[in-house]
C-alpha cells in the first residue's frame, strides 16, 4: 500500500530572541507524518513540545523566528510563505490547532454554535444558517448534543467545551490536527471519552494527529509512533511498541521508570536526579549529560546525534548500544 | 485496631456552602440553595499511614482535608485527634494542635513566599509557635529538616530563594516546612501534580521516608489512581462528597466493587501501547452537588442502577476484611468487573 504523507518537517529549528540572548526552543526536528497515523511528543515543561507545536502553525510570538528548516504540507513549504497565505490556505484547512487550555479560548458571550459558524462563514463564504447547521453536524461528530449549539460556554462543562474546540478545528476539514496537551485539566473519565474521540476521527477520517503531552500513558494510548523530546531536540523517536517496549535513551528510560503504571504491581518509583536545563545556556554535548546515569568525558564534549537502530527505532545517546546490550544480558 | 493506633478520626462530616443569590432573586424571595461539598464522610488515619483521597474534580476531597485542619469549619460532624474533638475548638485552644496537623499544598509555586529565603519559609512555624527561642536552635532544626527532605547538604540550600529551586526542591522545602514543626499527620493536596514527572518521586520518596523513619502519618489528597496505589497504603474514592468505596489501596485498584470506582480505573490510560485501551464505564457526566441525585449519587451513569439505588441511600458497609464500599450491588458488579463483563458506554454524547 502507498503510504501517503501529510506533512514533513526537517531540520526545523525555531529560537526565540530575549534580553539575554536566544532561547533554542526548537533546535533540529525531523519527523515525517503519513496520513492517518498519530504522533505523540512526549516532554517535560520547558522541553519545547509546545513551541513546535506553534511553529508547525507558524503562530510565533513577535519574537519567536524560524532560523531553519523546512514545514512541507501538500508540497508546499510553510518557512518561507508569507503570513497571509498561511492564514488563507494552510491554518485550519490544511492543519488544524488545539492549542493548550483550548476550552478557555471560546468566547464567553457568543453562543458556541455561532463561534463554530463563524469559522465556516468566514472561510467558506456559507450563509448564516447553512453554518450553523454545519455547526450542529460538527457537534454531534464530537459527541455533543447538537441542541447544545444555542448555548453559552459557561453552560458547557469542561469536557463539552473540549469537543466544542476539537469540533471548531474540524470545520474546515484538515488533514493534520495538532492537539496539544487536549485533556490536561480534564477528569479522567471525561479524558477517556476525549481519547475514544480523537481515535475514532482519525479511523473515519484517516485524519493525522500530532499528540503533544507530558504524560506517557496517555501517548502510549493513543500513538503509532512517539518523539520524546528534551531540551528542544528528539532525543528518541520511534514506533510506540519499540520505544516503550525498548527504550534506550537515558531519558525515557528514566521518565519510564518515574510513571506510576495502574495495571501494574505496586512499585517504588524513581526520579531523574536534577531538573530539565535552561534553554538559555543548555549544557554542552549531550543536553541530557548532567542527569545521566551513563554519562561519560564525552557526553559533555560531544553532542550525540540521532542514529537508527536495527528496529528503525532512532536515538541520540553515545551509549545505546551499551544500554541495549546491558538490557539483553539482563533479560 | 486498638483506638491508640488512631491519630485521626473523622466522623460524619459535612460541609455545606450556601449559594449566594443574586439581588433579583432575593427580590423574588428564592429559597438559598445548598452545595453539599461534603456530606457525611468517616473515616480514620492510623499512625504511620498514607491514607488517600481520590476523586474527580468536585467530589469534596480538597474540602474534607481543609475541613480537618479546621481552615474551614465544617457545618457538622467531628474530627477528633488524640481524644479532642476539633471542631469544638476555636482561637488559642486550637492554636495548640495546629503544629501537629500540617499541610503541603499543591503548587509549590505560590505557597512559598518568593521573598524569603528557604531558612525563613522553614524558620518561621519555629518562632510562631515558640519551639524555637533563638536563631542557632531554629538554624538546626532547619538544618535537620533540609536533612530529612533531602536537600543536602542544608548549608547550601538555607540562604536560597524560591527562584533558584525547582519544582521538585521547592516542594520538598514546603515538606520540611511542615516536618520542622514535628506534626503527627500531613495533610498533603495534590503535592505532585503541578511537578514534571521526572521528579515527582522526589517528593513521594520524602513523604514514604519520613512515615518510614518518624511514623507521620499522611493524607495524599490525588485525582492520580496510578500513582495512589504505588504510595498509600488505604485508599477512599469520593464521588459528590460521599465515601464510595475505601480499602487496601492495592486491593482496592486491583478488585474494584464500587460501578464507580471501576469507571475510575478503566479511564486511566496504562504506559504500554500493548497494554489494555481505555474504556468510559460510566454514562454522562458529572452532576452538580447544589442538588445532587437522591438515593445514590451515582445511580444516574451507573450501569447496573436499579429502582432501589434512586430512593435509598446505599450505607459504607465492610464487604470484606478492611473493604468498604456503599453500592447495594457491590458482589455483582465485582463479579462483572473481575469476568471483563462490564460494557463499555455506546453513546458517549454529552447533553
Amino acid at each position: 500500500m502507498m503510504r501517503l504523507e501529510v506533512l514533513e518537517v526537517s531540520d526545523l529549528r525555531m529560537h526565540y530572541k530575549v534580553e539575554h540572548g536566544l532561547v533554542k526552543a526548537v533546535d533540529g526536528i525531523d519527523f515525517k507524518l503519513e496520513e492517518g497515523e498519530i504522533l505523540g511528543i512526549v516532554g517535560e515543561s520547558g522541553c519545547g513540545k509546545s513551541s513546535l507545536a506553534l511553529t508547525l502553525m507558524k503562530l510565533l510570538p513577535y519574537n519567536g523566528k524560524i532560523v531553519s528548516g523546512r514545514i512541507t504540507v501538500g508540497g508546499a513549504d510553510l518557512t518561507g510563505m508569507k503570513d497571509a497565505t498561511v492564514r488563507r490556505d494552510i491554518r485550519w484547512k490544511k492543519i488544524a490547532f488545539v492549542p493548550q487550555g483550548a476550552m478557555n479560548a471560546l468566547n464567553p458571550v457568543y453562543k458556541v454554535g455561532d463561534q463554530i459558524a463563524e469559522v465556516i462563514r468566514f472561510h467558506k463564504g456559507a450563509s448564516k444558517k447553512a453554518a450553523l447547521n454545519t455547526a450542529k453536524s460538527l457537534l454531534e461528530l464530537v459527541g455533543v448534543d447538537p441542541a447544545r449549539a444555542k448555548y453559552y460556554p459557561h453552560e458547557f462543562s469542561g469536557g463539552m467545551k473540549q469537543r466544542a474546540m476539537i469540533a471548531m478545528s474540524l470545520a474546515l476539514t484538515p488533514s493534520v490536527l495538532v492537539a496539544d496537551e487536549p485533556t490536561t485539566a480534564l477528569d479522567v473519565i471525561v479524558q477517556a471519552g476525549i481519547v475514544n474521540l480523537l481515535l475514532s476521527l482519525r479511523k473515519e477520517f484517516r485524519m493525522s494527529i500530532i499528540l503533544i503531552s507530558h504524560d506517557l500513558a496517555l501517548v502510549a494510548q493513543m500513538s503509532d509512533t512517539v518523539a520524546i523530546m528534551y531540551a528542544g531536540k528528539f532525543v528518541e523517536y520511534g514506533k510506540s511498541l519499540s520505544v516503550y517496549g525498548h527504550p534506550l535513551h537515558p531519558y525515557t528510560i528514566g521518565l519510564l521508570k518515574a510513571f506510576a503504571n495502574i495495571k501494574g504491581p505496586r512499585e517504588k518509583l524513581t526520579s531523574i536526579p536534577g531538573a530539565p536545563p535552561d534553554l538559555l545556556e543548555p549544557p554542552a554535548g549531550c543536553r541530557f549529560n548532567p542527569r545521566c546515569p551513563y554519562a561519560k568525558e564525552i557526553c559533555k564534549e560531544k553532542e550525540p546525534s540521532l542514529q537508527e537502530t536495527l528496529l528503525g527505532q532512532l536515538v541520540a545517546c553515545h551509549f545505546w548500544k551499551e544500554i541495549r546490550d546491558q538490557r539483553n544480558r539482563e533479560n | 485496631m486498638s483506638a491508640q493506633d488512631k491519630v485521626l478520626e473523622v466522623k460524619g462530616l459535612t460541609k455545606f456552602y450556601p449559594v449566594r443569590l443574586s439581588f433579583s432573586e432575593s427580590l423574588r424571595r428564592k429559597t438559598t440553595q445548598v452545595v453539599h461539598a461534603v456530606d457525611g464522610v468517616d473515616f480514620d488515619v492510623k499512625r504511620g499511614e498514607i491514607f488517600g483521597l481520590a476523586g474527580e474534580s468536585g467530589s469534596g476531597k480538597t474540602t474534607v482535608l481543609r475541613a480537618v485542619l479546621m481552615l474551614i469549619r465544617p457545618s457538622s460532624g467531628q474530627i477528633i485527634y488524640e481524644g479532642t474533638d476539633l471542631a469544638k475548638l476555636k482561637g488559642k485552644d486550637l492554636k495548640k494542635f495546629r503544629t501537629k496537623l500540617q499541610i503541603v499544598f499543591q503548587d509549590p509555586y505560590e505557597s512559598i513566599n518568593p521573598r524569603m529565603n528557604v531558612y525563613e519559609v522553614v524558620s518561621e512555624g519555629l518562632f510562631i509557635n515558640h519551639i524555637a527561642r533563638t536563631e542557632q536552635e531554629a538554624e538546626e532544626m532547619v538544618k535537620q529538616a533540609l536533612k530529612d527532605v533531602q536537600l543536602t547538604p542544608p548549608e547550601e540550600f538555607l540562604f536560597r530563594y524560591p527562584h533558584e529551586l525547582s519544582g521538585g526542591q521547592r516542594q520538598r522545602v514546603a515538606v520540611a516546612r511542615a516536618l520542622v514543626l514535628n506534626p503527627d499527620l500531613i495533610l498533603a493536596d495534590e503535592p505532585v501534580s503541578m511537578l514534571d514527572v521526572s521528579v515527582r518521586a522526589e517528593v513521594l520518596n520524602v513523604l514514604l521516608a519520613v512515615r518510614q523513619e518518624r511514623k507521620i502519618s499522611v493524607v495524599f489528597v490525588t485525582h492520580d489512581l496510578a500513582l495512589s496505589k504505588d504510595i498509600c497504603d488505604r485508599l477512599a474514592i469520593m464521588y459528590l462528597g460521599v465515601i464510595m468505596e475505601m480499602g487496601p489501596a492495592v486491593e482496592l485498584v486491583a478488585k474494584p466493587y464500587h460501578p464507580y470506582t471501576q469507571a475510575l480505573i478503566a479511564a486511566v490510560p496504562v504506559p504500554d501501547p500493548s497494554g489494555e485501551k481505555v474504556k468510559v464505564l460510566a454514562k454522562g457526566e458529572i452532576p452538580t452537588n447544589v442538588s445532587p441525585p437522591s438515593g445514590c449519587r451515582f445511580h444516574t451513569r451507573c450501569y447496573l442502577a436499579k429502582e432501589i439505588c434512586k430512593e435509598r441511600i446505599p450505607p459504607l458497609d465492610e464487604a470484606s476484611p478492611g473493604h468498604w464500599v456503599a453500592c447495594h450491588f457491590w458482589r455483582e458488579a465485582s463479579e462483572k468487573y473481575l469476568k471483563g463483563e462490564v460494557k463499555a458506554v455506546e453513546d458517549t454524547t454529552l447533553v
